[in-house]
């Protein structure tokens, strides 16, 4: 898989490579326009959480039965696009697989964007976030919630330890090579990068902290989407009482970061020109990568549904002809064929792993993913051991609410914000790594 | 009062309390005696109070203290503790339950709730296809092995020695992973103001009785927690016109009927009557029994029994 194409290697000086890759951060009015648009988007719908901060969260769908809703299918959907940070960077990295260098800052950055709003999603659905602090105070170690918050906050800290730390080399470019940055940036440059000038020694010591950080984060992101996986597990009601949701959830979150990160690949190759480093070769080992994963994942589905529908137990047997036959059988349907099946048939025939298909299949593949995610949280809700009686209309059924989608568009924003930011602010592509992998010098001053 | 505070502040303290204390007639809630051999050790500036019997009596200054101002810390404590020795168990005659509804109605009434929240919820049951339909009051199961209160993050749903599972709405962070964890759907949510919020504001919270309600946070079926502690049933347990409804301590393996406060023999009861808990495979070891709906005294007179009502 180590086979870089040759030619590119000939056209590109270090200079050159720190011109394509430094040019957008300070030249891309689009950008700025679009961060605007995120603020504008973030301030409209902080609005309706503060509706629901002010009324109750009465306001929302969810009633005493699904009391779980779309923000906790919002929050797991979170926590699995984050963790494409683990399998690109760590799992790739440590099998010293050498395309994903392009890319794997990308993949960091979206990992650290998605896992902070995944606990800011959390804290959107408590009753009483004025109480958040009890949570300290209080601590249960027995409650998965507790286990949640600590995979999650560690989990952060190490993606961005990661994105930080193989960052510091290019940041020290970025301090002498950005002259029309603001002071503070140039600040945060000179602070960041620690007075890395690329001696043998920093070199080494900065590569075996990348190591040791790229070893830890492979238990601290299987926990985060394992213990995730737990908050439904370690519940007694259909549909979540299994034992394969731990390595299920892990699976399919290896789909939507894939798909996630497809999907910025693009934008970023498109909108930063970065043609030169996000190559043909990435989309295509790519679209190889998301087969693999897919399968995986099938598998797993074959396991989660079709053992328990060929029994058809007693209690499952509501929850899953709903999901086949029912009403939930549109959504259930389209997250499988979608979100599996179609992909991995597609991504067999090469054309498909061009850059444009590819990114077109990954939308389907990530709100396929989103949809999936949906589908696990409320359905079960709806189908309780004893039947629901005595209640209004509205206890029955479930849709989000206005607040509730604006809300979720909020956690979306939020996201898409920091995102966009770091790429403001940071190379999205190892400048240094590249050279070094393409045998350029790598020359930084003092 | 803290020790450090200046010499002024204690005497105009003092002075405002004596007049307090003597105008009001009752006296704050330090020991009496206490204060007595304080005062034979070293004589020092007395205050005249008046107890609560109509008495005058000296009492050395140093030994004032404020009454107790926290009785909402108190009440958690007693909350917490419940009642020592005891080990509440419930027992529901579904032979003789006709759906009369008093019960819910009164609990709703007590814990201040909606009537479509339900701390207690007759269901129209019919176990399969052609077996016999009944009425099933759904209390909370007051497990043993409770999985509500093992994913609490925060303890704010607890099992207290006398078996009942309380909730304190004063911690409460509103995460409802106790609602998802609950296989009897026992528990509701507070999704906007509670009834009657603004009435009953100032009330001081009672964890026996979790009210006042309050938004954001869960609540359930408490077994009158509170009316336990002055030797009452459960409102649920006496309302009842029908004779539903058994309450007692399995410690002195003794219930008691609601209706006709007939004492009987737990096992007895239990053992003559076939009882037996919810879903026992669950393994969540539930301290309410039923009895089988057999011998019946009247028809099953429910809505059409269609597959909606039965899930």
């Amino acid at each position: 898989m180590n086979d870089l194409p040759k030619q590119e290697e000939t056209t590109l000086s270090f200079e050159k490579i720190k011109k394509d890759i430094l040019h957008p951060l300070q030249n891309h009015k689009g950008l700025e326009l679009w961060i605007v648009f995120l603020v504008t988007v973030i301030a409209v719908c902080g609005w309706a959480y503060i509706v629901q901060l002010r009324d109750g969260l009465g306001v929302t769908g969810m009633r005493d039965y699904v009391s779980w809703g779309l923000y906790i299918a919002n929050f797991v959907f979170f926590v699995a696009v984050s963790l494409v940070g683990m399998l690109i960077s760590s799992i790739l990295g440590l099998l010293r697989i050498d395309w994903i260098t392009p890319i794997s800052r990308i993949s960091e950055m979206i990992a650290v964007a998605f896992v902070a709003v995944s606990g800011l999603v959390i804290i959107m659905d408590m009753g009483r976030p004025d109480r958040v602090a009890n949570v300290i105070i209080h601590g249960r170690f027995q409650s998965p919630i507790l286990w949640d918050i600590t995979v999650v906050t560690t989990y952060l800290m190490i993606s961005l330890l990661l994105l930080i730390l193989p960052m510091i080399p290019d940041l020290a470019i970025c301090k002498n090579e950005l002259k029309k940055a603001s002071p503070i940036m140039k600040k945060i440059y000179n602070v960041l990068s620690l007075g890395y000038i690329n001696t043998p020694s920093q070199h080494k010591h900065l590569h075996r902290m990348i190591k040791t950080l790229m070893v830890l984060i492979v238990p601290v992101g299987l926990a985060i989407h394992t213990v995730t996986s737990w908050l439904f597990a370690a519940t007694l009601r259909n549909g979540w009482d299994t034992t394969i949701f731990g390595p299920y959830f892990v699976a399919g979150a290896f789909v939507a970061g894939a798909a996630a990160l497809v999907m910025a690949m693009y934008f970023f190759r498109i909108n930063y020109k970065l043609q030169d480093y996000i190559t043909d070769v990435q989309f295509d080992y790519m679209g190889k990568l998301m087969v693999a994963v897919c399968l995986v994942y099938l598998y797993f589905n074959l396991n989660e549904f079709l053992v328990p529908g060929y029994k058809m137990k007693t209690g499952d047997d509501v929850h899953l002809k709903e999901l086949f036959t029912g009403h939930w059988a549109v959504l259930f349907w389209c997250s499988q064929l979608l979100g599996n099946v179609i992909p991995i048939i597609l991504l067999l025939m090469k054309k498909f792993r061009k850059p444009l298909p590819l990114m077109l299949i990954s939308i389907f593949v990530l709100a396929s993913a989103w949809i999936k995610r949906y589908v696990i949280v409320i359905p079960t809700l709806l189908h309780p051991h004893l039947p629901i009686q005595n209640v209004p209309e509205n206890f029955v059924h479930y849709f989000p609410t206005g607040i509730e989608i604006a809300v979720t568009v909020l956690s979306f924003a939020l996201a898409l914000l920091i995102i966009t930011v770091l790429a403001k602010i940071f190379p999205v592509v190892p400048i240094c790594e590249i050279a070094e992998q393409r045998g350029i010098e790598v020359k930084i001053e003092d | 009062m803290k020790e450090d505070s200046s010499k002024n502040g204690r005497r105009k303290f003092l002075k405002n309390l004596g007049v307090t204390v003597g105008a009001a007639g009752v006296v704050s809630s330090f020991s009496l005696l206490g204060a007595a051999k304080a005062a034979a050790k070293e004589p020092a500036e007395m205050v005249n109070l008046l107890t609560q019997d109509g008495q005058l009596v000296q009492v050395d200054k140093n030994q004032l203290r404020p009454t107790v101002t926290a009785p909402l810390n108190e009440l958690q404590k007693r909350g917490r503790e419940g009642i020592p020795g005891k080990s509440f168990v419930m027992v529901i005659d579904l032979s003789k339950c006709r759906n009369a509804r008093k019960c819910m109605a009164a609990c709703q009434n007590h814990h201040q709730l909606r009537p479509d929240q339900h701390h207690i919820n007759v269901l129209q049951m019919q176990d399969a296809e052609y077996t016999a339909p009944y009425f099933m009051p759904k209390p909370c199961q007051h497990c043993d092995n409770p999985p509500c209160t093992k994913v609490c993050p925060v303890d704010a749903t607890f099992k207290r020695q006398d078996g009942i599972v309380l909730i304190d709405n004063e911690r409460c962070i509103g995460c409802r992973f106790c609602i998802a964890a609950c296989p009897y759907s026992a528990r509701i949510f507070q999704w906007t103001e509670p009834k009657d919020a603004e009435k009953y504001k100032d009330l001081t919270y009672n964890i026996e009785a979790n009210v006042p309600q309050k938004k954001g946070t869960v609540s359930k079926c408490l077994f009158s927690a509170d009316r336990l502690r002055v030797n009452k049933l459960p409102s649920c347990v006496s309302s009842c016109p029908n004779g539903v409804y058994y309450f007692g301590d399995r410690n002195e393996d003794a219930v008691t009927n609601g209706t006709t406060h007939e004492t009987v023999r737990f096992s007895k009861l239990i053992e003559e009557n076939a009882g037996y808990t919810l879903m026992p495979e669950l393994g969540t070891k539930p301290r309410v029994y039923y009895l089988p709906p057999k011998n019946r005294a009247f028809k099953f007179n429910g809505d059409l029994l269609n597959e909606e009502n039965l899930h």
